[in-house]
This record gives C-alpha cells, sequence and structure tokens, in this order.
C-alpha cells in the first residue's frame, strides 16, 4: 500500500502483516483487529515454521543423548540462550535461564535470591506501577521473614515520582525491583538511573523488562541492572516461554530454584552437587521446542530491527492518543508527556470497561478490559477497571480507527 | 448486536427491578467475578421452600447487572428446588437476545450467586 510521503512509517506493516495467518481470520464475521498486545502477541509463519520444523526433524530430549537428534536438539536450545542473550546485550549466555514466563522469572529470584539473603526488616522498593507478578513474590517473603515492601508512587502524568528516590532507597534497601515500561499506562520508567541510585546504596536491581523487550532496544550491559525477567509470548515466542537474566556471578552464587533432573552436576544417595550455569536453573524438560522457536522470534525482530519497531510503534501511539482525544468522553489514564511503549488505558464516560470490550469484540477487535492485574495503580489513579488498546508492529492506524469508531457505538448502546 | 438489541438489557440495567437488600433475610450471599470485578449480592425471603422475595445489589458491566434484574423478576413464588435446577440455557434465553459466549459468565453471575445463597442456608 502506497504510504504518505510525511509517514516516517520504517517498515510496510502491510506487508508485514502477511507473516501472521492469524491476521486473515475473522471475528463475528469482522477482520480481528488485535489490540492486545501487552497480554500476548500474534506468532510469525517464522516462529510456527520452526516449531513444527523442530517436533517434524528435531525433536529429542537435550544434554546427555549420545544419538544426533539429542545433539541437534541440545544445540538449537543453547543456540536459543545465545540468541537471546544478544538480543539484550548480555555478554554471557550462560546468564540467561528459561523460564516460562516473567512472572516464574522474578518468582525465581524472590525463591532463591529473597529466601536466602534477605532478613527481617531489609527492605525491597518496588513501584506503584507494578504488574502483580512484581508485587506479590515480595509480599510472600515480606509474610515469610518479615522484610518491608516500599513503594515509589506515581503522579497523574504516569510518571514515577523520583525526586525523592535517595530517600526511599535507604541503607536496608536490598533489593529496587521496577518495572521498565508500565503494562497500564504505557509508561518508560528510567532504569538505569534508579539503577545507579540503586548501586549507590549497595542494593540490587530486578529490572521487569515484560513490555519494553519486545518493544524498544534493551540492553541489560548499558542498565546495568543485576536482574532482567521478560516474557518470550510477549515477543512473538510461543506461550509457555520466558527468561531471566542474572549477572553471572550472582547466579553462581546462587542456589537452584527447582531441583531434579538436568539441573545436576553429581547425585550420591547423600548429597547432589550442581550443574553449571544456566541449567542449575532449568531442572527437568524444558519446553524445548518452545524455546527454540523463540529464537526465530529474536530473529524475527532483530532483522526488523528494534529501533525501527520502536519509531513505528511511537507513530502508532501517537495516532492513537490524537484519535482518542477528539472525544471528551474518553478518559485516557498517564500519557502526559513522557516516553511510554503502545499502551493506552482509557475508559469511556458511563460505560462498564466490559460493556466497551463487549461491543469492540462483535466488531472483530481485541481489546482487554479489566484491572491488567495491576490492582495497586488502579486504586491510586481512581479507577478500578480500564478498557487497555495495546499495539504491535503488525498493527496500523487503520486499525485504530476502526476501534475509534466502535468506541462511539459503545458510547451510543451503553452512554 | 446491533444497538437496538441491547433495549431489553439496558432497559433492566439502567433500571434495575428488585434492587436493594432485605433486613432479616432467609438467605444472602455475595460472590464477584475476580477478573473483571463485577459484584453481586443476593437476599432471599422464604416460605414453605418458596421465594416470597428477593433483592440484589451490585457493581458491574450491564450483562451481569441487567441479568440479575431479569432473574429476580423471574423468581418470586418459585419453590428453591425449580431454582436450583435451572439451568445456564434458561438464564441465557430469558435476556431476549443472543449474547457472545464470551459475556456468559457475567450473565450467569446471578443465578449462580443465588443457587450459592439457597445452598448455603440449605446446608445451616
Amino acid at each position: 500500500m502506497e504510504r504518505d510521503a510525511k509517514n516516517k512509517t520504517v517498515f510496510d506493516p502491510f506487508k508485514l502483516r502477511e507473516d501472521f495467518p492469524i491476521l486473515r481470520r475473522k471475528v463475528h464475521g469482522k477482520p480481528l483487529v488485535y489490540l492486545d498486545n501487552a497480554a500476548t502477541t500474534q506468532k510469525p509463519n517464522a516462529v510456527i515454521d520452526t516449531l513444527r520444523n523442530f517436533y517434524e526433524t528435531h525433536n529429542s530430549n537435550i544434554h546427555r543423548g549420545v544419538h544426533t537428534l539429542s545433539y541437534e536438539s541440545t544445540l538449537m536450545y543453547e543456540e536459543a540462550h545465545e540468541k537471546v542473550a544478544r538480543f539484550i546485550g548480555a555478554p554471557d549466555w550462560r546468564s540467561i535461564v528459561f523460564t516460562r514466563n516473567a512472572t516464574e522469572s522474578i518468582n525465581l529470584v524472590a525463591y532463591v535470591w529473597g529466601l536466602r539473603n534477605l532478613k527481617k526488616d531489609d527492605e525491597v522498593l518496588i513501584t506503584l506501577m507494578e504488574h502483580h507478578s512484581n508485587i506479590v513474590p515480595w509480599q510472600m517473603l515480606r509474610d515469610r521473614i518479615g522484610i518491608k515492601l516500599n513503594f515509589i508512587r506515581v503522579d497523574r502524568s504516569g510518571e514515577l515520582g523520583l525526586d525523592g528516590l535517595q530517600g526511599l532507597i535507604t541503607e536496608r534497601t536490598r533489593l529496587v525491583s521496577v518495572v521498565h515500561a508500565s503494562n497500564v499506562l504505557g509508561t518508560i520508567n528510567p532504569v538505569k538511573r534508579i539503577t545507579d541510585a540503586a548501586h549507590k546504596a549497595g542494593a540490587l536491581v530486578l529490572v521487569d523488562a515484560a513490555q519494553s523487550v519486545p518493544h524498544m532496544p534493551v540492553d541489560v550491559s548499558e542498565i546495568g541492572c543485576d536482574f532482567m525477567a521478560a516474557s518470550g509470548h510477549k515477543m512473538m515466542g510461543p506461550t509457555g516461554t520466558g527468561f531471566l537474566y542474572g549477572r553471572p556471578e550472582l547466579l553462581e552464587g546462587m542456589e537452584p530454584f527447582l531441583y531434579g533432573g538436568d539441573m545436576i552436576e553429581k547425585v550420591t544417595m547423600e548429597r547432589s552437587t550442581w550443574n553449571e550455569l544456566p541449567w542449575k536453573y532449568e531442572a527437568g524438560t524444558p519446553d524445548i521446542g518452545g524455546a527454540i522457536a523463540l529464537g526465530s522470534a529474536v530473529d524475527y525482530l532483530t532483522a526488523l530491527g528494534l529501533d525501527n519497531v520502536s519509531t513505528y510503534e511511537d507513530e502508532l501511539l501517537e495516532h492513537a492518543l490524537g484519535r482518542l482525544s477528539e472525544h471528551e468522553w474518553i478518559k485516557v489514564y498517564g500519557h502526559g508527556g513522557g516516553e511510554s511503549v503502545g499502551v493506552i488505558s482509557f475508559n469511556v464516560e458511563g460505560v462498564h470497561p466490559h460493556d466497551v470490550a463487549g461491543v469492540l469484540d462483535e466488531e472483530g477487535i481485541a481489546v482487554r478490559s479489566g484491572h491488567h492485574c495491576a490492582q495497586p495503580l488502579m486504586a491510586d489513579l481512581g479507577m478500578d477497571y480500564a478498557v487497555r488498546m495495546s499495539f504491535y508492529l503488525y498493527n496500523t492506524k487503520e486499525e485504530i480507527d476502526l476501534a475509534v469508531e466502535a468506541l462511539k457505538k459503545a458510547r451510543k448502546i451503553f452512554g | 448486536m446491533e444497538p437496538d438489541q441491547y433495549e431489553y438489557i439496558l432497559d433492566h440495567y439502567k433500571n434495575p427491578r428488585n434492587y436493594g437488600t432485605i433486613e432479616g433475610a432467609d438467605a444472602s450471599y455475595e460472590e464477584g467475578i475476580p477478573s473483571c470485578g463485577d459484584v453481586v449480592r443476593i437476599d432471599i425471603k422464604l416460605r414453605d421452600g418458596v421465594i416470597e422475595d428477593v433483592r440484589f445489589s451490585g457493581t458491574g458491566c450491564a450483562i451481569s447487572q441487567a441479568s440479575v434484574s431479569i432473574l429476580t423478576e423471574g423468581v418470586k413464588g418459585r419453590s428453591v428446588g425449580e431454582i436450583l435446577s435451572m439451568k445456564d440455557e434458561d438464564m441465557l434465553s430469558a435476556l431476549g437476545k443472543p449474547i457472545s459466549p464470551v459475556r456468559f459468565k457475567c450473565a450467569l453471575l446471578g443465578v449462580k450467586v443465588l443457587k450459592k445463597a439457597l445452598l448455603v442456608k440449605a446446608e445451616s
């Protein structure tokens, strides 16, 4: 399709859409408009084909096997770690632990590092814009060992209140665990600045990058954080894939998370010793095919260029914020001018978010309604529930326009 | 659904029937759907195993709140046994228009709460 000459589009989304079979389907007789990408993303042929090829050609359990298939699977599985490591700027592929999702990655840190290293009255600092996955594991530690859980507040424009950051990071702060990009407001947080401040005070830093890694260039070495958690399925990989980056010295020094096969070096009747990284943290048969297909998603993103993805999604975001602001009966949360990814939470005046999403569904448009697993933030912003639309590289401005038309319909019916 | 198809549901959503609570109710129950936040509370007055009066309160989307309003209109004078043997389809067909399966959970919240109220009462 011809694009406007003024348009900054760096790749052709219409061409790109052909890579995603699901985008050809209809919902309630209308072409699918998928605007729920913060929940999970659609998968390109490259990822689906890799899964199929793995099971058709290479399927075998990894490690230990002498036979050819096992050798191939092992190489492919290890290569997937290398791809993810390169993708987030981790110097050593052994610092990448595959998990089921970002939630499991954060739990690994809470259970392994947290339970063994934190003591009563130690402090963990998080923010009010965390996903439940970066709140509840720390509440578990608070209840089990009596740590203190402190929150960085969020202002009306959707930004973290960092003016008093030095005061919030005390000498008892052992960990600062912060979301890179909010799954509700889209806000991109200055994680490097936060990391520097935390390190100065001797605290470790975990970055929840589930909503940033798929959408913008992210480099753990540049940020300098100690841990980073992300979900593979939010970056076009299969569901059930995710990863944890950990500084190798930390991962080396920590105890295992799950115990069993493949995570051991040697087992006797008396005791066991642990395998090298990252296998020490990957007990049991992992999602081998899924991990290899995640590697293909990384290849796909790398070929497009994360700068390009980010530039294009900024265009979509700008267009959507502009279209939504045309109507005084739409209230958008956050987006006060700071940097953000393509996530917009809003409400239609007088209409329950669930009814809004219901009307949009009838038009073939997938958006999410609810608390978005961030109830403390939602309560603080004075909304219990909201509608959320979130974009990815295959979305178009035309789709956003369709969504705005459907919002008008929802208002007409229920408003 | 087109806008006019929502009329019956909207009428009940905007003018809920039997809204409120019953002082000294014989059976009461409240439950919500954690993922979407809809909440319904139902109070029941019974006489000889028959629903004499019923009131509901709650918050949530149009489908959940209208459904429970419609439900309360249909259950007065019916026996506990009749209510407990109600099928999901009975509730869904009472809405007048077909609703999408993704909204079934909303539409069925009221009948679930009503049944639980009666079951808890029966156990006590």
